[in-house]
């Protein structure tokens, strides 16, 4: 049986606006399992950043969880304490974001962002034992140890992109949230942190969320995939299942989307139309509007998420 | 570390053409100026020769292009010259006021980072709560306060009403300054000839004339923090270093802090000038007698070499602290080279 590290119940996040508020997740449930790699996709805008923020409890104020619970390890992260979820930070579930470049301090060498992770966390463990820590993930990572008494600016963006996650790793977290973390590099070093990525899983026993709009990435590294449209999960199944057999009409729009290179496509694919205005969100489904095979009742009622065939979906084609 | 060196080296020649221009500026303003020194020593109606006389001795018969390259010649030999009105060097009341000026400026502007800057990173890190409102408040009234009006009533409440405080001097009468050793600077004086009770009178007459420049000052500096806090506490360092646990408290005033520290610095150095402008008024306000007063008093008396002294001065030390604010720069910000 799996072990489930993290669960979401039905969680609603919005974003007060002067306009009105920025539905950005709506009622998304879903089981995180012990040492697999979920992938989160679905087009910029929504919601996926927001969602993997909950898990830290970092929403950006006036933003807030509105309804729901998100539970590790059994514990509701919403009921904690601010310290409690602070420990949780960086030892438990660590998370890494989309520039290398922004994500570190300029004014840290990196040595010191690492020594005041370990710090906030064990305080017991002694300078030159800490120091040792930090040689141990940067070899592991590729990187050679001298690197560390250096600047953020004085690193490439590959490397800097390494440090992130040595940073998440450091402390030993059960799950890491990797927010588009090649979205800024290029293709050569993609390919390279699919590679540490894959490796660092197993090495770290890691349960993996990735946060991409690039199916390519999701195909290469997640075991599961949530599919989420305008706030919502459309779609929920394992790897194999989304790339072979896509039955979410969101699903099959995305992956017809993914550059093909042998087939040497020339021009990219893209979906007609826009996500959704979360403000003001279509009363049925969310994907209606842009929905190849829209029915009447779609655009009426909002199709809750069901199992079907193993999987999770959330369309009206697949009610009986 | 030697490029640094070779760039402090390059802003001290840099400073000189600055230097020059404005000597020019003051020289000639001066002499357009209605009145001179020999009718302000001696009056509307001495006799036609006495004053021909004396304004020979003075060299002001000269045309004013003479008068301008004897000058200069002065200058080139480090010599400010000699009063016009008194018989002593240029730079004998200027070392004697100066220290009473740089004691004045270094206490209000140390006040005014304290209490702008980190009121400004408080009010950034409580946005949009009753805090955040209130400090903004108070940072909008004090901008918009004059500095002789703020102290007056410091004056006013802790030197009259409370009793607390002196209102004018820089030290107490009783106190006999000229048993200290002589840097010119009573807070150091004071510690080094080892005289406690001294050095606390000193520090107490110091309190109300820089609390009021750093209050005046410190509208600027809470604001501009604050919007520099709120740029930084936006920024994706600030969300991973909360994300990998590290304590608000530390996320707020070490990581966004320092980072929003650089531009305020460079707008301090920008801003010195305007922080001298406020202590010469503060120095009016208090009789304090630093180089604010000097300068005022000279220009009743037109006396041309003095003034131009004192301006020099107040040029140097303007860019003597925008220099140390490069530095400090450098310092703080890796990524600076010079
Ligand atoms: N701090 C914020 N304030 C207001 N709206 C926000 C904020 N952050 C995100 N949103 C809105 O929430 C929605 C989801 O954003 P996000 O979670 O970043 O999506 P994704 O990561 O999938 O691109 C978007 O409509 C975005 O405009
Ligand atoms: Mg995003």
């Amino acid at each position: 049986m799996k072990e489930t590290i993290l669960e979401l119940k039905n969680v609603h996040i919005h974003y007060p606006i002067s306009i009105g508020t920025v539905r950005a997740v709506e009622d998304v449930s879903f089981s995180l399992y012990k040492g697999e790699a979920l992938g989160l996709v679905g087009e910029s805008g929504c919601g996926k950043s927001t969602l993997g923020l909950s898990f830290l409890k970092l929403i950006r104020p006036p933003g807030r969880v509105e309804k729901g619970e998100i539970l590790y390890k059994g514990r509701d992260l919403l009921k904690m304490s601010e310290g409690e979820v602070r420990r949780l930070r960086g030892q438990d579930i660590a998370m890494v974001f989309q520039n290398p470049l922004t994500s570190l301090d300029p004014l840290f060498k990196i040595r010191d962002q690492f020594l005041e992770t370990i710090k906030y966390h064990r305080g017991d463990i002694p300078r030159d034992e800490a120091i040792k820590m930090i040689e141990d993930i940067l070899e592991k990572l590729g990187i050679e140890r001298k690197r560390m008494n250096e600047y953020p600016h004085q690193l490439s963006g590959g490397m800097r992109q390494r440090i992130m996650i040595g940073l998440g790793l450091i402390m030993d977290p059960d799950i890491l949230i990797a927010d588009e973390p090649t979205t800024s590099l290029d293709v050569i070093v993609e390919a390279g942190f699919i590679d540490l990525l894959n490796r660092l899983r197993k090495k770290f026993n890691l349960t993996i969320v990735l946060i991409t709009h690039n199916l390519g990435l999701v195909a290469e590294i997640a075991d599961r995939v949530v599919v989420m449209y305008g706030g919502r999960v459309m779609e929920i199944a394992s790897s194999e299942d989304i790339f072979g057999n896509p039955l979410h009409p969101y699903t099959k729009g995305l992956i017809n989307c993914i550059p093909n290179i042998e087939l040497e496509q020339e021009k990219l694919v893209t979906m007609p139309g826009n996500p959704p205005d979360l403000v003001n969100p279509p009363r049925g489904c969310r994907f209606e509007p842009r929905c190849p095979v829209a029915m009447e009742i779609c655009r009426e009622k909002t199709p809750d998420l069901i199992d079907y065939e193993g999987r999770k979906i959330a369309c009206w084609l697949y009610r009986g | 570390m030697k490029n640094l060196l070779r760039y402090i080296i390059t802003r001290i020649f840099l400073t000189i053409p600055m230097l020059f221009f404005l000597l020019t500026l003051v020289f000639i303003i001066l002499r357009i100026m209605p009145g001179d020194p020999v009718s302000a020593m001696l009056g509307a109606h001495a006799p036609e020769s006495v004053i021909e006389q004396k304004k020979e001795e003075l060299g002001l018969n000269k045309p004013i292009g003479a008068q301008y390259i004897d000058y200069l010649n002065q200058l080139i030999h480090f010599d400010l010259g000699d009063s016009m009105i008194f018989k002593q060097k240029v730079i004998v009341p200027i070392k004697e006021k100066l220290p009473a000026t740089v004691e004045l400026t270094v206490f209000g502007m140390l006040f005014t980072l304290v209490f702008g800057v980190f009121l400004g990173a408080y009010a950034a890190s409580k946005r949009r709560t009753g805090r955040d409102f209130s400090i903004r408040l108070y940072a909008n009234v004090v901008y918009c306060i004059p500095v002789y009006w703020m102290g007056l009533m410091l004056q006013l409440v802790f030197g009259v009403w409370l009793g607390w405080l002196p209102i004018s001097g820089r030290v107490s009468p009783r106190i006999l300054v000229s048993t200290f050793e002589n840097t010119g600077f009573y807070t150091i004086d004071t510690l080094l000839s080892g005289d406690l009770h001294a050095f606390i009178d000193v520090m107490i007459h110091l309190i109300l004339p820089s609390v009021t420049l750093g209050i005046v000052l410190s509208g600027i500096f809470v604001r501009l923090t604050r919007a520099n806090m709120l740029d930084v506490l936006r920024s994706e360092y600030i969300l991973a270093a909360r994300a990998r646990g590290i304590p608000e408290r530390r996320v707020v005033y070490k990581h966004a802090l320092k980072n929003a520290f650089i531009p305020i610095l460079t707008m301090m150095g920008l801003q010195f000038a305007l922080l001298l402008a406020g202590a010469i008024l503060t120095e009016m306000t208090f009789s304090w007698p630093g180089m604010g007063r000097l300068l005022m008093e000279r220009i009743y008396l037109r006396d041309y070499p003095t003034i131009q002294g004192v301006i020099v001065v107040f040029a140097l030390f303007v860019s003597l602290v925008s220099l140390l604010v490069d530095i400090i720069y450098a310092i703080i910000d890796p990524r600076v080279k010079y």
